[in-house]
């Protein structure tokens, strides 16, 4: 739902969704599985983005922290263990024009940081345009759910994971030649 | 709002697809499963938003399976990978070993 200035919402929306679109095209062309991963992990923080704006909070912070914190550093992880990322690719080899982009991208996204969390810095700014705790509680629509009426599934999930890691254990070990 | 979500969910869940049927890299095919699993996310997130709070819910069970996917397949891979040198799907034309 809209929080505050619908064009502005309706700006943000679409700018996340078009990251995501253009990081997946990227992700899926690259030919390095060092840069198709960190495109990936693009799409996750811009899809992140958009669930805060969906008002899902809770599963926003979840993808960042789950999705591309762990599962992400997992698949990083295994590409150097195997060593496909081919050490010789890895020097900084952007030119002045995109850092300079960057520069103003990630200047542009602190401005915005800035003033969506200290409201009082732009007077003129309409209080609506502030940034707003979700109205109750975050956590308790999906909380409720979880460990009511979906609480055998979630109890089967903790199984679901034993098996993986067990799994996960016979297959990486080293067997005896 | 909600709309553009579902656009935006099927062409993710199209270029995912794509990755799977054209890229033959076995870590960038399990990448390619999580991009999926992400469109099907944020259809979930998006439809919460109609439905109530219970897609949310079942955002939590498809990230729990994702992150088990992604601990077994990757084993998968490093145990192909110590027994032929190579992630490369191409090179597993047989089954035996």
């Amino acid at each position: 739902m809209p929080q505050g200035h619908p064009l502005f919402y309706t700006f943000h929306f679409y700018l996340f969704g078009l990251i995501a679109l253009a990081s997946a095209v990227l992700f899926v062309t690259r030919r390095s599985p060092v840069t198709a991963a960190l495109w990936l992990v693009n799409v996750m923080f811009s899809l992140a983005a958009l669930y805060v704006m969906m008002d899902a909070h809770f599963v926003g912070v979840i993808q960042v922290l789950v999705y591309a914190g762990a599962i992400m550093v997992v698949f990083l992880f295994v590409v150097m263990l195997l060593n496909l990322g081919h050490a010789g690719g890895l020097e900084d080899k952007r030119g002045k024009g995109v850092r300079l982009t960057a520069l103003f991208v990630g200047l542009a996204m602190l401005a915005e940081i800035a003033v969506l969390t200290r409201p009082d810095w732009v007077p003129r700014l309409p209080p609506a345009l502030a940034l707003r705790a979700p109205a109750g509680n975050a956590i308790e629509p999906i909380a409720g759910p979880l460990f009511g009426k979906y609480l055998l599934a979630f109890e089967l999930t903790s199984v679901v994971i034993l098996v993986a890691i067990i799994g996960a254990v016979v297959l990486g070990r080293r067997t005896k030649a | 709002m909600i709309a553009e979500s579902l656009a935006l969910s099927a062409a993710l869940f199209t270029i995912g697809v794509i990755g799977v049927l054209t890229r033959r890299n076995a870590l960038i095919l399990f990448m390619c499963i999580e991009l999926m699993l992400n469109a099907v996310n944020l259809l979930f997130v998006a439809l919460s938003q109609l439905y109530g709070a219970t897609g949310q819910v079942f955002v939590i069970f498809v990230m729990t399976v994702a992150a088990a996917e992604a601990a077994v397949g990757l084993a998968i891979v490093i145990a192909v990978f110590r027994h032929r040198q190579s992630v490369d799907l191409d090179d597993l034309r047989i089954l035996r070993g």
